[in-house]
């Protein structure tokens, strides 16, 4: 596979089919991996690192996983590919600043993903969409068994896995869910679901990782520690976390509809309004104003099928990809002028919010039982 | 009690953060508090504390001039990347690092997946320190026909466990 296979596709966790799938995105999973004894990435000369990762891209090419995968070295993708890949969460951004000695290999369905050479010599990650945490690191597992029966992964009686950084020391593990969460920063409540998670020893990031913004009311909630607990501990406690999360978002979608229902209805109104009408449009004001769509999607304001088109444009929106759909280079402003273009097209079909029918439906996540009816 | 920091002067400011449920301590002297500016409790947390600066200066004065044998890495690397040179070097500096690792983490000690490789040499270092426990028994008792039996036991370890970790 090539990178146009890549774009073509809108990768299988897009597609949203797992559960509560209307508030988490997704789930990933990451384990940091090194070769015994060999200089880390960072630390190693450039002919180490090119040593490193021929011993390592062998193996992973020929995992049963990665049959038909997209496998390339860094230097071979244009700064366009590599930022695709970025926006598809495939990579990280530190791993798109790489170059020679450095490579990715991604599944066709872009649910498993490996970066070799970033930080640590290998960081595979598996992706699923909605609440699938343990599914998640249930195939990443099975990976990683058949990956240490041909590598010397660094591994210590005491500290487990060996990484380049000491915080990922231990299970190398990262657990990490993309949430949507509207009603709480509407009822501005998200600050305090922020630093209760932060108590509770628990990271809530922005839309792509570390030190960056939310925007479209994403957030990323991760275990922060990586040892001292079981991969099944970890990925437990911060399930749970995750359901406690979904709960307070449902609850405040529902006080929301009770005791504001001007307040929601205008703001879904207004974006549905911008989105259809513009002509020019930011990153940044397009995720936000799609997530108020998403929400109105949510709460039944628009119908059902205008949900794979609307997550759709969270990705077709993002620079690169718009760039990579005009096939050149594009200017700040072209960029803005053909993603308002792009969202007026696709959002044509979209009927203007119908707050009588979302009063009619029985709550914000009408398919979803409430825990207490089961 | 000492400045955890600097280990010379006598400590004045306790710090007690709760992460995680877990209540950690520092102790820190009058200058050193100074230096990390430690009283503003907003702008400060432990762990920052001894992940940066902090680590890289404990890792300098407990090993100075350590060098990884492996990859020839040293502490002025540490401090200025945050990032260990290979997998050997966490045995190169382990007293700094362990004091590092119970400030980010919930625990000191992995409990989490073990490599069916190592799985199998982990076994094999306990069967045979449990065989080894039980020779020294024998000689303390003076059963020698238990210590050669014992000794046998050891003797016919399956072989691919030899290199244990």
């Amino acid at each position: 596979m090539n990178i146009s296979g890549i774009t073509g596709n809108p990768g299988e966790w897009v597609k949203g089919d797992g559960s509560n799938h209307q508030i988490v995105i997704s789930s990933r999973i990451r384990l940091a991996r090194n070769l015994r004894e060999m200089p880390f990435p960072g630390w190693a000369k450039k002919a180490e690192r090119i040593g490193i990762l021929e011993q390592i891209k062998k193996v992973v090419d020929n995992l049963p996983e990665m049959k038909s995968a997209l496998s390339e070295y860094l230097q071979d993708l244009s700064a366009l590919d590599k930022q695709i890949l970025v926006e598809r969460h495939l990579i990280s951004r530190e791993h798109a600043a790489k170059s020679t000695g450095s490579a990715v290999v991604v599944n066709p369905a872009q649910t498993l993903s490996m970066m070799i050479n970033e930080e640590d010599h290998l960081r595979m990650q598996s992706l699923r969409p909605g609440l699938q945490l343990r599914g998640a690191y249930k195939l990443l597992d099975r990976v990683d068994t058949t990956l240490e029966s041909q590598l010397d992964f660094a591994w210590h009686p005491q500290l487990g896995y060996l990484t380049a950084c000491p915080t990922n020391v231990g299970t190398g593990m990262r657990a990490s869910a993309m949430v949507h969460l509207p009603a709480l920063v509407l009822g501005e409540q998200i600050n305090q679901v922020i630093q209760a998670v932060n108590k509770i020893g628990l990271a809530v990031r922005g839309l792509y990782g570390e030190g960056t913004e939310a925007m479209g009311n994403l957030f990323q909630v991760s275990n922060q520690t990586t040892l001292g607990e079981k991969e099944e501990e970890i990925i437990a406690r911060l399930t749970k976390v995750i359901e406690t999360i979904i709960q307070h978002e449902e609850n405040a979608r529902i006080s929301l509809l009770d005791k504001k229902p001007g307040v929601l209805l205008d703001q879904i109104g207004r974006a549905y309004g911008i989105l259809t009408n513009s002509w020019s449009m930011a990153s940044k004001e397009a995720l936000n104003l799609l997530s108020f769509i998403r929400l109105g999607t949510d709460l039944r304001f628009f119908p059902e099928e205008s949900r794979l088109p609307v997550d759709e444009l969270f990705m077709e929106t993002q620079p690169a990809h718009l760039q990579k759909s005009a096939s050149r280079k594009l200017s700040a402003e072209e960029r803005d002028s053909l993603r308002a273009e792009i969202i007026r097209h696709k959002l044509k079909s979209l009927p203007a919010p119908d707050s009588v029918k979302a009063k009619q439906s029985p709550g914000p996540s009408g398919d979803k039982p409430a825990p207490n009816d089961e | 009690m000492l400045c955890d920091i600097c280990k010379s002067n006598e400590a004045s400011v306790f710090l007690t953060q709760i992460i995680d449920g877990k209540s950690q301590n520092v102790n820190l002297c009058d200058s050193c508090s100074k230096e990390y500016n430690v009283t503003d409790p907003t702008g400060f947390a432990l762990a920052d504390l001894l992940l940066g600066l902090g680590a890289g200066q404990e890792i300098q004065k407990g090993a100075a001039g350590s060098v990884c044998p492996i990859c020839g890495f040293t502490q002025a690397d540490f401090k200025k990347t945050g990032r260990l040179g290979c997998s050997a070097c966490y045995d190169v500096f382990p007293e700094q690092l362990t004091s590092l690792l119970k400030a980010v983490h919930k625990g000191t000690h992995h409990t989490g997946k073990i490599p069916a490789r190592q799985h199998q040499s982990l076994l094999h270092r306990d069967r045979l320190k449990s065989l080894q426990d039980d020779l020294d028994h024998a000689i303390h008792d003076e059963d020698y026909e238990k210590a050669a039996t014992l000794r046998d036991q050891i003797r016919d370890l399956p072989k691919e466990g030899a290199h244990a970790v």
